[in-house]
């Protein structure tokens, strides 16, 4: 929450560039227009998450969505089972394209600005997520001893994915965070905890009325490591060999220092 | 005040941190021991993922092994013959260990093995120091058991003999490459340098002289954990250099508060104390083990098996 400071000083600025817009547009049918108050997330060492305040307009009255995706990612959802007393993971399933990040921001209950087909349709809200399978769907039976479908299994290991990301701040359900002021002009804000992965976000806006989506519009987000962990970050990556000698060199050199400054005078 | 750990890839209290690594090394200055044991689960409990824990603490290892062994030359207190014969042995044992460690950790099963060797490694030495410092303290004060040089067993018939003249013993070779290996294996998987189990190992099973044994152990966790900071940053990607600074900071500084805190406390105490710490970080990882999860679904980013 570091940086509300600098995203309330773009306001004005991107308030003032959204009149102008408007006019120009408002000739146009069915339009949204937005943008981020930054482009860019630096996760530099003091790094506790973040807050970022989208702004657009309409050309008229209507019910806005925005949703943030983050860089996909294979995720691997574990079941933990008691084996002789002790909790160990047994059954795992694999879904691909994992969204890192998610988070919807409405104006009002997405329930009552458009139908689930709709919704379902753009992928707008958690329980429209979509994941593929990677590989097999491990044999389930529940704890009454009945065989679980596979359809069912991969439901209970999809919720269970969900309800993780969610714990850890990574997934959001709607929120009411989308506010008009006056009828055209809105603002939305976008929260991100301090373990969001880095990558190639996308931010759509969508445009719905009468429970159809009339119009959106996508603008890029890209969280980046920036600085000292970065580079540490980027090094141990690029060149795991050198990382691993330096880790050596510095831990030897830290510890002959502590020795001599310690050495009993 | 946060800090971001760039392997860790979370955000920790980073005064947390320096106090962890002050208490840890706090103890290790006043009981003589690594105090990896400690620092591994502390991070564990902390939320770091334990795989990180164990690659950031061989890391910090080497650090604390090397101005520990500083001390042990200067005094001349360090076998290097025998300490080279063991890193044979360890070298091996790191290699396999962190190719176990790999496969385990993509089988989503590295975890568990951590917690349990560490249940069965704390509560084996733990049980063991508090029934002996209790024994002690019951007893009273007595004088020093006289004991051989070294006694011989049927260990000292195996093949291979080899003369160490520091430590003067003539034994065979693989005695030391064999507990060499055993070292290496422990700070592969469980991110320490393994001292509790090199020290009594070298004293009872090599019957090295007690003044050498420190130093030479140290010497060779020095390349022990090298080794395994080494592997670990290629293979496992691990390493969490910031981390491990940090924790470095603190026990350095930790470690000179105890080093004069243990004149103060009887050797059977001391050793009573830390038998306590010992079995209650056991326990807790025993616990966390049997416990019902809060969630028994837990997720991993990556393709797993």
């Amino acid at each position: 929450m570091v940086r509300i400071g600098a995203a309330s000083l773009a306001v004005p600025a991107l308030l003032a560039s959204f009149l102008a817009l408007c006019g120009q547009r408002a000739a146009l049918a069915d339009e949204v227009v937005a943008d981020l108050s930054e482009h860019l997330i630096a996760i530099t060492t003091g790094f506790t998450g973040t807050e970022v305040t989208l702004f657009g307009a309409v050309d008229a009255p209507g019910d806005v969505a925005v949703v943030v995706r983050g860089p996909s990612e294979a995720t691997t959802v574990r079941l933990k089972e008691r084996v002789a007393g002790i909790w160990i993971n047994t059954r795992s399933v694999t879904f691909e394209q994992v969204p890192g990040f998610y988070s919807v921001a409405v104006n009002r209950p997405v329930d009552d600005i458009a139908p689930a087909t709709v919704l379902a349709r753009h992928a707008i809200g958690l329980e429209h997520l979509i994941f593929g399978l990677s590989g097999e769907v491990p044999p389930m039976v529940t704890e009454d001893g009945r065989q679980l479908s596979e359809d069912e299994t991969e439901a209970l290991f999809r919720a269970a994915l969900i309800r993780n990301m969610q714990r850890n701040e990574l997934y959001v359900p709607e929120e009411q965070t989308v506010s008009f002021l006056g009828d055209s002009l809105f603002r939305a804000r976008v929260v991100f905890p301090s373990s969001v992965p880095t990558g190639q976000y996308t931010v759509s806006v969508y445009l719905i009325r009468e429970g159809e989506i009339v119009s959106a519009q996508t603008t890029p987000l890209v969280v980046s490591k920036i600085g000292f962990g970065a580079a540490v970050f980027d090094f141990a990556n690029r060149y795991p060999p050198f990382y691993g000698l330096a880790a050596i060199a510095i831990a030897v050199f830290a510890g002959w220092l502590a020795s001599v400054a310690f050495r009993r005078r | 005040m946060q800090i971001y750990l760039p392997i860790a890839e979370m955000s920790v209290d980073l005064l947390m941190l320096l106090v962890m690594g002050g208490g840890v090394g706090f103890l290790s200055g006043m009981f003589g021991v690594g105090g990896g044991f400690l620092m591994t689960p502390l991070l564990i409990f902390i939320g770091v993922p334990p795989a990180v824990a164990v690659g950031t603490q061989s890391n910090q290892l080497v650090a604390a092994s090397v101005s520990g062994v500083l001390g042990h030359w200067r005094r001349g207190n360090v076998d290097v013959r025998m300490g080279v014969v063991m890193l044979c042995g360890s070298t091996i044992g790191t290699v396999v260990g962190v190719w176990i460690f790999d496969i385990l950790q993509s089988l989503g099963q590295i975890d568990l093995v951590i917690s349990l060797m560490y249940v069965f490694f704390l509560g084996t030495i733990g049980g063991l120091m508090f029934v002996e410092s209790l024994r002690t303290m019951l007893k009273g004060r007595k004088g020093g058991v006289r004991r051989k040089l070294h006694q011989h067993n049927a260990l000292h018939g195996m093949p291979w003999k080899m003369r160490f003249p520091k430590s003067r013993l003539y034994i065979s070779a693989l005695l030391p490459f064999a507990i060499g290996l055993m070292g290496g294996l422990l700070v592969a998987i469980m991110g320490i340098g393994g001292g509790f189990f090199l020290v009594p190992a070298m004293i009872y099973l090599l019957g090295m002289p007690a003044s050498l044994v420190a130093g030479t152990s140290l010497f060779q966790i020095i390349f022990s954990t090298a080794i395994a900071t080494f592997l670990h940053a290629i293979q496992t990607h691990t390493v969490d250099v910031v981390l491990a600074l940090i924790l470095l900071i603190g026990s350095v500084i930790g470690a000179q508060f105890g080093i004069r805190a243990a004149g103060r406390l009887r050797g059977e105490q001391a050793r009573a104390i830390l038998a306590t710490l010992v079995l209650a970080v056991c326990l807790k990882l025993a616990y966390d083990l049997v416990a019902r999860p809060l969630d028994p679904f837990s997720i991993a980013f990556g393709v797993g098996a």
